[in-house]
């Protein structure tokens, strides 16, 4: 999976997740979480959204590296073996 | 005495010419009833027959309608094929065992070993200022009678043609002839020879409401329609024109097309043949009906002897209209 | 067969919007079938219906307001000719209760009068013949009326919450609450070494999806708890007290953009964690969403509201009328404790309890924290 692809997953989930997300207004490094206010529970869904599109077994140790855009598409990018059908 | 050559005739000598043209062509046809002979009938409707057939055929009865009604039954029942003619439908009631007791019942009874080929007319209706003793229109009460098939011709051509069709039934068939259709007038299509007497026929075709009436009521509808397109409203008038069996197809037929119909009836509404096609109606066409039925009847009153009395006890075109427009156009 | 009507979806509705149907006249349903969007104060909840059967008619149309106990629709076989007119929506909050049970309906509303055929096209275009304006007989509906309606294109509803209105909604729950209820409040500093211990372990060899986070810990020791002190979960309406049967936890969910919902969670002691966690994410989900369901939001018999990890440490929480009790918990930070004769840091939690002092007093209150505090000291029997 490339970052763009990654980028535009991310995006896409996110989306169902809290709809009224203003990516445009997203950093690259910015904490999702403030930035979005995303929430634990919303952090999970985000997580399972991501293993259910790309298989990926993310453990809890490396939620961190998912807090921004920036290192959760580098994050995808290094691991996810490519796009899957939603 | 010879048929008209012009094709243009009265009511009434429609039903002459219907007369004549059985006893002309059906040697074991004959006539009796009332003041049919000599005096040419009250409606004088076989004026002129006893002298073009003479006395075994044109048979002047005392006045007894049970009696002659009985006889013309057995005449039937033997071979013959007698036209009965009852002055006025309230007169009929005299005749009431038999033709509801023997006429009817006994092509049932015996198995089908005796047909009943009779054919009773008589006049009905009211406006002829004639009072509470010879203005009623009783016709639903023979509709009501199994064994029975009831015509009300209300053109010329059905009043030329059915009485010939009627003949033709080996079951008792009654005609009841309106008293304001005698003098009528209408050209006939010359190449008609007859008529069916099964069917109810669409006399003017509508899309809003179905004006359903017979007799002299489908003049009284016709003029409501009338009245009703000047109001931009298209009413079908339906002339039921056989009572019994009632042609329910033809009616539920126009119904669904209009979807709001009145019933226009002469007789009194409780228990009338309006009752029972607006009842039919209900039953086999509820689903398509975009208005409740509704019925112009006569007034629940014996008729008045008072002209504008009679006017407003019976079923009138303005009337007929409003009660169309009530549904097509409601205020 | 019976009377759908618009549902009491808060203590505090009067009326309701339907905002979108789910159903058309002929399809059939079954009880627990979300059937309507219904908007409400708290914006639009999908609504289910607790009947069986044929959906007959639409009572109503989309966008229509209209008080709550009106007949929406008639499932099954047409109800009797009404001989009264509906009744007037109930002053009273609606008691909170597990599903709104299939009680006795009152007599229909007055009847709209429309043709048969403009019933039959209606019901073929799944038009409500409420929507419409008569123009027949006595102001009937006709035939006519229908088409034109039908040949008009319905604008789509709008689902979501509307924050003007949930504002107004809290507002109300939240004044009569702090008007009414006497409430008393508690807190208890809970180490959480041990469950986020069992936690870390437990979610360690799991895929995403049947990972647990510390919320369904608290929650489900919350829940338990409420076993031994009963007179915490329940109702108090008209002077008196009534225990709720069962524990069915109102969730608090805060709404990005402003607003709060508490959809319940039935049973939720005894629900297994694994289940309780995935509740939390569907519900949290749906309420962000939208789309949550009446009996979620209805069927509360306390609200138990925790902060999260980017909340505060603590929270002093209002009753949510007319439950008796709300449990709060704060984020989950490594504070320091007591441990024996030392000062530890440990990740703690600060647990609350606001509760009606008409029916409890703080000894129990006392009690039941202490509850949620052992429970929590031993996660693996949660």
């Amino acid at each position: 999976m490339t970052e763009a692809e990654a980028r535009t997953l991310l995006r896409d989930i996110i989306a169902g997740i809290a709809p009224e997300a203003d990516f445009a207004g997203l950093a690259d490094d910015e904490d999702m979480r403030e930035a979005l206010d995303l929430d634990s529970i919303d952090f999970t869904n985000l997580i399972i959204g991501l293993h259910a599109r790309t298989g990926l077994d993310i453990p809890e140790a490396d939620y961190h590296r998912l807090f921004t855009l920036a290192g959760a598409a580098g994050y995808l990018s290094d691991r996810a073996p490519g796009p899957s059908p939603a | 005495m010879t048929a008209p050559s012009t094709t243009a005739m009265t009511y009434r000598e429609a039903c002459k010419q219907g007369i004549r043209d059985a006893l002309l062509s059906e040697p074991r046809c004959f006539m009796m009833g009332e003041d049919i002979g000599r005096y040419g009938g009250c409606y004088a409707v076989s004026k002129g027959l006893l002298d073009e057939f003479g006395e075994v055929r044109i048979r002047d009865t005392p006045l007894s309608e049970n009696g002659f009604t009985g006889i013309g039954i057995g005449a039937a029942m033997a071979g013959l094929r007698p036209i009965v003619e009852i002055m006025t439908i309230n007169f009929s009631l005299l005749a009431l065992d038999q033709i509801v007791n023997n006429a009817a019942t006994i092509p049932h009874m015996s198995g089908g070993q005796f047909a009943v080929p009779l054919v009773i007319r008589m006049a009905t209706g009211g406006g002829r200022r004639v009072a509470a003793q010879h203005s009623h229109s009783l016709e639903g009460w023979y509709a009501h009678v199994p064994g029975l098939r009831v015509l009300a011709p209300a053109t010329v051509e059905d009043a030329r043609f059915m009485l010939p069709a009627a003949l033709k039934d080996p079951n008792p068939v009654l005609i009841f002839e309106h008293v304001m259709l005698y003098n009528v007038e209408a050209t006939l299509d010359p190449g008609l020879r007859e008529v069916d007497i099964d069917h109810a026929r669409i006399r003017r075709p509508g899309t809003d409401v179905s004006l359903i009436a017979f007799g002299y009521g489908v003049t009284k509808a016709l003029a409501a329609a009338e009245l009703l397109a000047a109001d931009g409203i298209s009413a079908e008038v339906l002339d039921l024109r056989v009572l019994r069996p009632l042609d329910s197809e033809t009616i539920l037929a126009s119904v669904r097309r209009t979807r709001r119909c009145v019933m226009v009836d002469e007789a009194w509404r409780s228990g009338s043949l309006a009752a029972e096609i607006g009842m039919r109606i209900a039953e086999e066409a509820f689903f398509e009906l975009d208005a409740p039925p509704r019925r112009v009847c006569g007034a629940e009153v014996p008729m008045p002897y008072a002209p504008h009395l009679e006017d407003a006890a019976l079923p009138q075109p303005e009337g007929i209209a409003a009660a169309a427009r009530g549904l097509v156009r409601p205020a | 067969m019976g009377a759908f009507r618009m549902p009491a979806l808060g203590a505090d509705m009067e009326s309701g919007t339907l905002v979108e149907w789910l159903i058309k006249p002929g399809d059939t349903v079954k009880s627990g079938d979300v059937v309507a969007v219904v908007e409400t104060q708290k914006g639009a909840i999908e609504v289910e219906c607790f009947e069986e059967g044929v959906v007959a008619s639409l009572a109503i149309g989309q966008g229509e307001t209209v008080p709550i106990g009106t007949l929406l629709a008639q499932i099954g076989a047409e109800a009797p000719e009404p001989t009264q007119p509906h009744a007037p929506p109930s002053p009273k909050p609606a008691q909170p209760q597990p599903a709104p049970p299939p009680a006795p309906a009152p007599a229909e509303p007055s009847r709209i009068r429309a043709s048969p055929a403009a019933r039959r096209l209606a019901a073929e275009r799944n038009i409500p013949l409420a929507t419409l304006r008569g123009t027949g007989i006595d102001g009937a509906i006709t035939l006519a009326d229908v088409a034109a309606a039908a040949a008009v294109p319905r604008r789509a509803a709008a689902r979501g919450f509307d924050a003007v209105e949930m504002r107004r909604a809290i507002a109300a729950a939240m004044s009569c609450s702090k008007r009414d209820i006497p409430h008393y409040y508690l807190s208890e500093t809970i180490d959480l070494t041990a469950a986020l211990a069992w936690l870390e372990a437990f979610n360690a060899p799991r895929p995403p999806t049947e990972r647990l986070l510390p919320a369904a810990l608290l929650l489900k020791a919350a829940a338990l708890a409420l076993r031994n002190t009963p007179r915490l979960n329940g109702t108090f309406e008209d002077g008196e007290y009534r225990p709720s049967p069962g524990i069915h936890a109102g969730w608090a969910i805060a709404l990005r953009g402003g607003g709060l919902v508490a959809p319940a969670i039935r049973d939720t002691d005894r629900r297994p964690l694994p289940e309780l966690m995935a509740a939390i994410r569907d519900l949290v989900r749906r309420a962000r969403g939208g789309g949550l369901r009446l009996s979620e939001l209805t069927g509360g018999t306390v609200t138990v509201t925790s902060l999260g990890e980017r909340g505060a440490e603590s929270v002093t929480g209002i009753i949510y009328p007319p439950q008796v009790a709300i449990i709060g918990f704060g984020r989950v930070s490594v504070r320091p404790m007591v441990i024996g004769d030392a000062v530890a840091a440990r990740p703690a939690v600060t647990a609350s309890l606001a509760a009606d002092h008409r029916v409890t007093d703080g000894h129990a209150g006392g009690l039941y924290l202490a509850t949620v505090t052992r429970l929590l000291q031993t996660p693996e029997v949660l």
